[in-house]
């Protein structure tokens, strides 16, 4: 029968000092790439503008108030993506149904979809007449509250896209949570809504943060959809992306850098502000 | 009493088919078989957790078939325990008392006298996170017990435990199975614990239940 060659008298094989030296030079290599990409981006920035551009930006009231409606409209978003995400995740997560991978396709698609197609969509959904009735039409009379081109519009045109975000980060959380667990609820008297509500749920915390974050993030950075089907109306519908947007198109520069990096702090901030929550939800 | 008559189970390409078994009032009965013969899917028929497409399950003479996992009063504990992870092994022994919407006093009494009889008094405010296996073990079988089930279904738990806390486990199990009279029917492969625990013994072969005669049984316990 054949021997391992140990290459030593003792069968201990020779020490190899240094073997995993190349593995965190590649690994460390690639991953400071991309980190220093941000850092460069954001002191690209941060070099451009004169604190001067800050204290215009900060003294100009259009610029409040698209922060204003940013903060609201971009929580509200996250809130409604969770509330929605949620359930949606854990049905595509745990039941197998017909017609299982239309509403899987279909969940995808905004995040698919170029934005300013989701926007175009809305827009021609809230304006189709279809025989004599019109969404919008019915809203504005009848609700008393229209929606194109008005608040619940960036509202919407964020969530379309949000929520996509949402339900996807809660279906691999719903994944990755026992189902056996549920199940023994189930023999001990859980109906399946009940063992939804106290056993998969409150195991669920930090994926709904997680989509919470997501789709937070995603609604900060929408635009497109936005800008069709809500407009940028100052003090009305505009939010700090559309801003950006509006003053680089007429040529200040350093008002729309400005603006971006207010954008950045706000991000940081709440990104920050959802992860403790989450680290103290799951403590 | 636990009775099959004529289940069949389909299940993707596993079936079973025609099964019957019956297991008398207060007995304690193991169900032996090699892996893959589809136990455990026995186990979760009986207690509401897979649908069977012909025959009929009764528990205490009432016919169960139809009826949801949390209408059928019979205490389960799966081979992975699948312990509440959010919960407190206090809030595993109140779950289902909780869920039968029993006094707060009465709540009390019945997981102070349940944690006495499983040793597990001292553990009550103890995540479960941190538990040993035998921890787990009696924690499980507490929270299967606590509603006072009229049927325990056990699902191999022991498998993953070490000698000495397994014997621990039998005698155990032994003394709250008699104190409490609770029909059993346990899913093993170790011929030891169905030695040390069993009155009555079935094997699953080929999609067949068996029952070995009554003196192979007394030879087996001998």
């Amino acid at each position: 029968m054949s021997s391992v060659d140990n290459s030593s008298a003792t069968g201990i094989p020779a020490a190899r000092p240094g073997s995993d030296v190349p593995f965190f030079l590649v690994m460390g290599g690639l991953s400071s790439c991309f980190v220093l990409l941000i850092v460069l981006l954001l002191l690209a920035d941060v070099m451009f503008v004169s604190l001067d551009d800050f204290r215009v930006a900060l003294a100009t009231p259009q610029y409040w108030s698209a922060f204003r409606i940013t903060l609201i409209t971009c929580s509200v978003s996250a809130i409604l993506s969770v509330w929605v995400g949620t359930p949606l995740g854990y049905v595509l997560s745990r039941y197998r149904f017909p017609g299982r991978w239309i509403v899987d396709t279909l969940v995808e698609i905004p995040i698919v979809l170029p934005p300013l197609v989701l926007g175009l969509s809305l827009l021609i959904m809230f304006h189709l007449r279809i025989g004599g009735w019109q969404l919008e039409e019915w809203l504005r009379e009848e609700v008393g509250r229209p929606v194109t081109f008005q608040w619940p519009a960036v509202i919407l045109a964020q969530f379309s896209v949000a929520c996509a975000f949402a339900v996807r980060t809660m279906r691999v959380t719903f994944d990755q949570i026992n189902p056996r667990v549920e199940d023994v609820a189930r023999t001990l008297g859980c109906n399946r809504g009940q063992a939804f509500l106290q056993i998969a749920l409150p195991q669920a915390w930090r994926g709904m943060i997680a989509a919470g974050t997501i789709a937070w993030a995603r609604s900060l950075g929408e635009f497109g959809p936005i800008l069709v089907f809500a407009g940028a109306t100052q003090m009305k519908t505009e939010v700090l992306s559309t801003t950006v947007f509006l003053e680089l198109s007429i040529g200040k520069l350093n008002g729309a850098v400005a603006v971006s990096l207010l954008m950045v702090v706000l991000a940081v901030v709440v990104l920050l502000v959802l992860r403790l929550v989450g680290a103290r939800l799951t403590a | 009493m636990i009775e099959l008559c004529d289940v069949s189970i389909v299940s993707g390409p596993f079936s079973l088919r025609q099964i019957s078994l019956s297991v008398k009032a207060g007995e304690y009965a193991v169900l032996m078989g090699q892996t893959g013969q589809g136990k455990t899917t026995i186990l979760e028929a009986i207690c509401g957790l897979r649908k069977v497409t012909t025959g009929r399950i009764l528990i205490r003479d009432i016919d169960v078939t139809g009826r949801s996992p949390g209408d059928r009063g019979i205490g389960y504990v799966p081979q992975d325990l699948a312990l509440f992870p959010t919960m407190n092994v206090r809030e595993h022994l109140e779950f289902a008392l909780k869920l039968r919407h029993q006094k707060a006093a009465e709540i009390n009494s019945l997981t102070s006298e349940l944690s006495r009889m499983l040793g597990i008094e001292h553990l009550l405010s103890r995540s479960v996170q941190g538990l040993s296996g035998g921890e787990s073990q009696r924690v499980a079988l507490g929270r299967a017990l606590s509603f006072q089930p009229s049927v325990l279904l056990l699902d191999e738990p022991f498998s993953a435990l070490d000698e000495a806390t397994r014997s621990e486990m039998h005698a155990l199990l032994k003394t709250v199975t008699k104190s409490t009279g609770v029909t059993t029917l346990h899913v093993t492969h170790s011929s030891d614990e169905a030695d040390a625990l069993a009155n009555r013994r079935f094997v699953l072969t080929q999609g067949v239940i068996e029952e070995p005669a009554l003196q192979q049984q007394k030879d087996g316990a001998n």
